[in-house]
């Protein structure tokens, strides 16, 4: 073996460390805090509760269907939707104005690693315990709401792919959006279009057939799509082999734009950085 | 008087240190623009595939959208301030500061914080209400006005005992980082008529959350919808919830002991 290669696999196998360790970490860490992850959860099912309940009223108010979607068909899009929102939180935009002004920064920096992994790898390993807290949840919703769910194998691993790319997606969009408080500290309403964008444009509000159809127009070239709708739409939509594999490779296209644009981001942004307290 | 004088001198320090940042209110401005343009577009959204809502029509679901904004407006401006610096201070202990002064705790830790440019939610909440009242068909009289106004005051009233009755789980609870997402979870409920909701829900949303009294009455009360039972019961409720809040805030203060002991 030369020495470049050595090299490379021990570096490859640091980096499977590196993402090992921290995925357990946090699984420990979370553990600890059951009561106030539980009320968190609470918090967020709510959500999706909501838009069903609107829908189901609309539905059944109108010969049992919306546009072909009956309340059954509903309940099954904001179940699985709150399976893909877990999966969905990442690190907040909003953090990065804590990381610099407490000068949390200033030890990331130092590690020889590009932040981003740290974040990648602890989001992705808060996921474990949040799914365990989540299938009572889930369990409880299908017995109030009555979905009709039946995916096949194929869609079931579409589904499963498509969550972590779902998350990483939108891990490097908002990791991309917290660089913006590199230059400026006030980030609110900056962020506060996006995320109105994203809940407008991504089908976290409603199943995209059901928005205006220049709004499907637009919301096919954004990248919100692939990180709620297309998820859910691979679980319950009924899509066919080629559209369940278009959406894949979509989501592999924006994986490459997010990485580009959040690795070009942070080398900008990184140069505006003076750590507090020196 | 002496708890509205300690108001009126709270009120008055916390003003003169918010317009020292006075860019902060087109912040605030624009915010509140925007979650009215969500109120706008969710709204436009259901209505374009519905005529009513559970028996609402559209201006008299704006009544509601704008009593939501409203109430957030108190809720972010008065309330959720001083929760969270409540919260913040019983984990570090700091809460001693105010418990060594001579006056209520209660009182006290309620009037700390005010965010008055948050206050703007108010204002854009009270014109999205205005504009769906006045696209109603039916004509509202004085006595709906006055009674939409005292029920609303009822509804900041439960608001503020809801957060003070979390906040107060802080005293068992150490780690708290979930309270403002619970609330703006659950408060998300109230942009909804409670009549849409399953009957358990609605219960709950009524009693345990009281989003359903805080929100849909007062709305109910500008739509002809109010039935003087509906008010009776609200004000029971609001006093009964208060008197627990003032218990269980005793109760939980008894498990406190500062950073130190």
């Amino acid at each position: 073996m030369s020495a470049t290669a050595v090299r490379r696999e021990s570096s490859v196998r640091s980096m499977v460390d590196f993402y090992a360790t921290t995925i357990r970490t946090q699984i420990q860490t979370q553990f600890q805090y059951r009561v106030a992850l539980y009320m968190y959860t609470v918090g967020m099912v709510t959500e999706p509760v909501v838009y069903l309940v609107v829908w189901s009223t609309i539905a059944r108010a109108h010969g049992g269907t919306v546009d072909g979607l009956t309340p059954g068909a509903f309940a099954a899009y904001y179940i699985v939707w709150t399976l893909v929102r877990m999966m969905n939180i990442v690190f907040t935009p909003f953090g990065w104005e804590w990381r610099i002004r407490e000068g949390e920064l200033s030890g990331q920096l130092l590690r020889p690693l590009h932040p981003i992994h740290y974040d990648l790898a602890s989001f992705a390993g808060q996921k474990i315990p949040w799914l365990f807290l989540y299938l009572p949840i889930v369990v409880a919703l299908s017995l109030i709401f009555h979905p009709t769910l039946d995916p096949n194998a194929l869609q079931a691993v579409v589904f499963v792919v498509a969550i972590w790319g779902a998350y990483v997606i939108r891990s490097l969009n908002n990791f991309s959006l917290g660089m913006v408080t590199f230059w400026t500290t006030r980030v609110g309403a900056i962020f506060q279009v996006w995320f109105l964008a994203e809940l407008l444009l991504s089908g976290r509000l409603l199943p995209l057939q059901l928005m205006p159809h220049w709004t499907q127009t637009l919301s096919a070239w954004l990248p919100f799509k692939y990180t709620f709708y297309f998820p859910i739409e691979a679980l319950v939509g009924g899509m066919s082999t080629s559209s369940l594999l278009v959406g894949l490779g979509m989501q592999l296209l924006w994986t490459a734009v997010g990485t580009a644009v959040a690795l070009g981001m942070w080398r900008l942004a990184v140069r505006h950085y003076s750590a507090v307290g020196n | 008087m002496r708890p509205l004088q300690l108001a009126a001198l709270y009120v008055r320090l916390n003003v003169m240190n918010e317009v020292q940042y006075r860019a902060n209110f087109f912040i605030a401005a624009f915010q509140s623009l925007l979650s009215v343009a969500v109120g706008l577009a969710v709204l436009a959204l259901v209505y374009s595939h519905t005529v009513t809502l559970n028996g609402w029509t559209e201006s008299e679901l704006l009544v509601i959208v704008g009593v939501q904004i409203l109430l957030s407006g108190v809720v972010h401006a008065a309330i959720q301030p001083n929760m969270e610096r409540l919260v913040d201070e019983v984990r570090d202990g700091k809460l001693d500061f105010a418990l060594t002064k001579p006056e209520d705790s209660q009182l006290l830790i309620s009037l700390r914080e005010l965010r008055l440019w948050q206050a703007v939610d108010v204002l854009s909440g009270a014109i999205v209400v205005a504009v769906g009242v006045a696209r109603l068909k039916h004509s509202i009289g004085i006595g709906h006005a006055l009674g939409f106004v005292a029920l609303l005051l009822l509804g900041a009233l439960l608001l503020y005992c809801f957060w003070l009755v979390l906040a107060t789980g802080s005293f068992w609870i150490v780690n708290m980082w979930f309270l403002s997402d619970l609330f703006e979870g659950v408060y998300q409920t109230g942009r909804w008529p409670i009549g849409i909701y399953p009957g358990w829900l609605r219960y709950s949303m009524t009693y345990l959350v009281p989003i359903g009294f805080a929100v849909t009455v007062p709305a109910q009360a500008l739509t002809s919808r109010l039935h003087w039972t509906t008010a009776v019961v609200a004000l029971a409720f609001g006093a009964a919830l208060s008197l627990f809040t003032r218990w269980f805030w005793r109760f939980g203060l008894r498990r406190y002991s500062g950073a130190s002991a």
